[in-house]
């Protein structure tokens, strides 16, 4: 998932394109991108696109490893051992999503250590989706449903982007969504067969994730600063608008299978336009959860940094016996 | 074969050790100390929850009291668990975790290894798959054993603590009441005696390459198996259980 933030203006945004480093390579460049081939780890490109794709990967990534957090938080409450044991496929899926992404952008020549360590001083974003909290059992089914099946909305174009080690990446972590958006609708569609009280588990989940969900596509094209270059270098082929109103006419079927009601009065089929109308959202709570406001973001980021300082003995050990042991080879030899 | 309560006790315990500890392990899911060992860990848990799911199954059929795996997995209270007080152990740290992986998963590695061959044809199927998958734990956890011991000065410090935390609890692995002695006399699965050797062989030498010293017996028992367990496992089922709990009869 978990692209949104692309779209965001930062103080420190670089001014892309950058001037042309060399105009024979560059025009090579332009060439492959405009015959929609694809951009190889070994290949020359312009520092932005280097840099937009560094950023966009590691948020990327950043976001499967922080989106662990909120269902992990429901792996040792899971209802049944059936649903126990998907849902840790499911989280173990998104740190498998986390180590591609990684390994994608660590082609671009960063390592992962310093993306985390960008993570960890707060340099770096990851999707704010993961800053709500998970409070029933329900916003599990609810996050693969809808959190998930916006993720695919937006990451299905993904695969076909220029830059070929990310679009691989890609194509793997989208079959894997698909199959966690459908666990998802699973487990609520179960729950809306059950009680009264699991119903309005169910309602409460969807009441509390829907705006969140279609905020998951970024500002409207016309406040978007960073579409417009990502669209002429082939990583972003679909824009933001487009994406969420087909994720909206999507969904809204699928919540009147469910029998629950999305929070939105204005929400109604538009004959003429032949897509689902929708209300207003609120870019202030939007903005506010993107930058950080809230303490959602303190304590996901707090989990991160203490797994990452209660484990650095771990790492150092590992280190330290693997140089051991380098060591005493080389004194047998 | 007739059903015996000692067979049923037996598999019960079986799956309540894979339940248990693929529990606790699930814990560390988001909170591992780097991401390849998050995945390891869930992975391994998996492998655990599963073995529980086929392991409860088969014990409430024998049962024959219509009992599935969630109701032996969600409606048991402590006393009517039956795994190994070793697992119910809280993780404190990664070094404890890795040294009770390894300990455990050593004694699967040759209990699956004879219940191949079980009188229990379903047993025997259930140890064949899980043989894998222990073998897997056992080395997963054995090479962590002996890079924290024969790592830093700290990481051997706290992987020594963690053996000497660990290792009373071993005893029990080895105990046996009157139900041991009847699955060992229906071919059901081996008498603990046997397997006690063969596990200090596997364990002692990985210990020694790490660095570490294996503690001496000490008279301290633990009685889980029997249903006596320690403080932790009304906290661990509290938490499992509380949905299940929360909402009688309700479908998931």
């Amino acid at each position: 998932m978990y692209t949104q933030a692309l779209d965001i203006p930062q103080q420190n945004a670089e001014k892309a394109p950058r001037a042309v480093e060399n105009p024979a390579y560059q025009a090579e460049f332009d060439a492959k991108i405009d015959a929609g081939g694809y951009i190889e780890a070994k290949d020359w490109m312009p520092e932005a696109y280097r840099k937009t794709l560094v950023r966009q990967i590691s948020q990327h990534a950043h976001s499967e490893i922080v989106g662990m957090l909120p269902e992990g938080n429901w792996i040792t409450r899971a209802p049944t051992l059936k649903r126990k044991a998907i849902l840790l496929a499911k989280v173990q899926d998104e740190g498998g999503h986390g180590l591609y992404l990684y390994a994608a952008a660590e082609t671009l020549g960063v390592s992962r250590d310093e993306l985390l360590d960008a993570l960890h001083t707060g340099k770096a974003k990851y999707s704010s989706i993961f800053n709500y909290p998970t409070l029933t059992w329900a916003d599990i089914g609810v996050i693969g449903w809808l959190v998930d099946g916006a993720a695919i909305m937006n990451q299905i174009p993904l695969c076909k982007c220029s830059y070929g080690p990310y679009a691989r990446a890609m194509v793997r972590i989208c079959k894997e969504e698909s199959f966690h958006q459908r666990q998802g609708y699973d487990l609520l569609l179960t729950m809306m067969k059950g009680t009264q009280e699991q119903r309005e588990m169910v309602q409460d989940a969807v009441n509390r994730w829907w705006w969140p969900s279609i905020m998951m596509f970024g500002p409207h094209d016309k406040d978007s600063v960073h579409s417009g270059q990502s669209a002429r270098w082939g990583i972003k082929r679909i824009s933001n608008d487009d994406l969420r109103q087909k994720f909206v006419d999507a969904t809204v079927k699928q919540a009147e299978v469910l029998g629950v009601t999305m929070p939105d009065p204005e929400l109604k089929w538009n004959e003429e336009r032949g897509h689902y109308d929708f209300g207003a959202i609120d870019w202030d709570e939007f903005w506010n959860v993107v930058n950080g406001h809230g303490q959602g973001n303190v304590d996901r980021l707090a989990a991160r940094v203490k797994a990452w300082e209660d484990g650095a003995w771990v790492r150092e050990a590992a280190l330290e016996h693997e140089r051991k042991r380098a060591a005493r080879e080389h004194q047998a030899a | 074969m007739t059903t015996t309560p000692a067979h049923i006790e037996y598999v019960t315990r079986l799956g309540d050790n894979a339940l248990i500890l693929g529990q606790r392990m699930s814990e560390w899911c988001g909170h591992a100390p780097v991401l390849e060992e998050d995945m390891a860990l869930a992975n391994m848990s998996l492998d655990l929850i599963g073995q529980a799911r086929m392991l409860l199954t088969h014990a409430g059929k024998l049962e024959g009291k219509g009992r599935d795996e969630d109701q032996l997995a969600f409606l048991r209270t402590e006393m009517h668990y039956r795994n190994l007080t070793l697992c119910e152990l809280p993780n404190v740290d990664f070094g404890r975790t890795m040294v009770r992986n390894f300990l455990f998963a050593s004694l699967q590695v040759l209990l699956w290894e004879r219940l191949l061959a079980s009188s229990d044809t379903e047993l025997a199927a259930i140890a064949a798959k899980s043989l894998k998958e222990a073998r897997y734990h056992a080395q997963h956890a054995g090479d962590w054993v002996v890079r924290l011991g024969d790592g830093t000065a700290e990481s051997h410090e706290r992987a020594q603590a963690a053996l000497d935390y660990l290792w009373p609890y071993t005893a029990e692995f080895f105990a046996a009441n009157p139900t041991d002695e009847a699955i060992a006399a229906a071919g059901i699965g081996p008498a603990w005696s046997e397997l006690e050797a063969a596990w200090e062989a596997v364990v002692v030498p990985v210990l020694n390459e790490a660095t570490l010293t294996v503690p001496a017996r000490t008279p301290f028992k633990s009685y889980g198996k029997f249903g006596r367990h320690s403080e932790h496992l009304g906290h661990l089922l509290s938490e499992m259980q509380y949905l299940q709990r929360t909402y009688p009869g309700a479908q998931w």
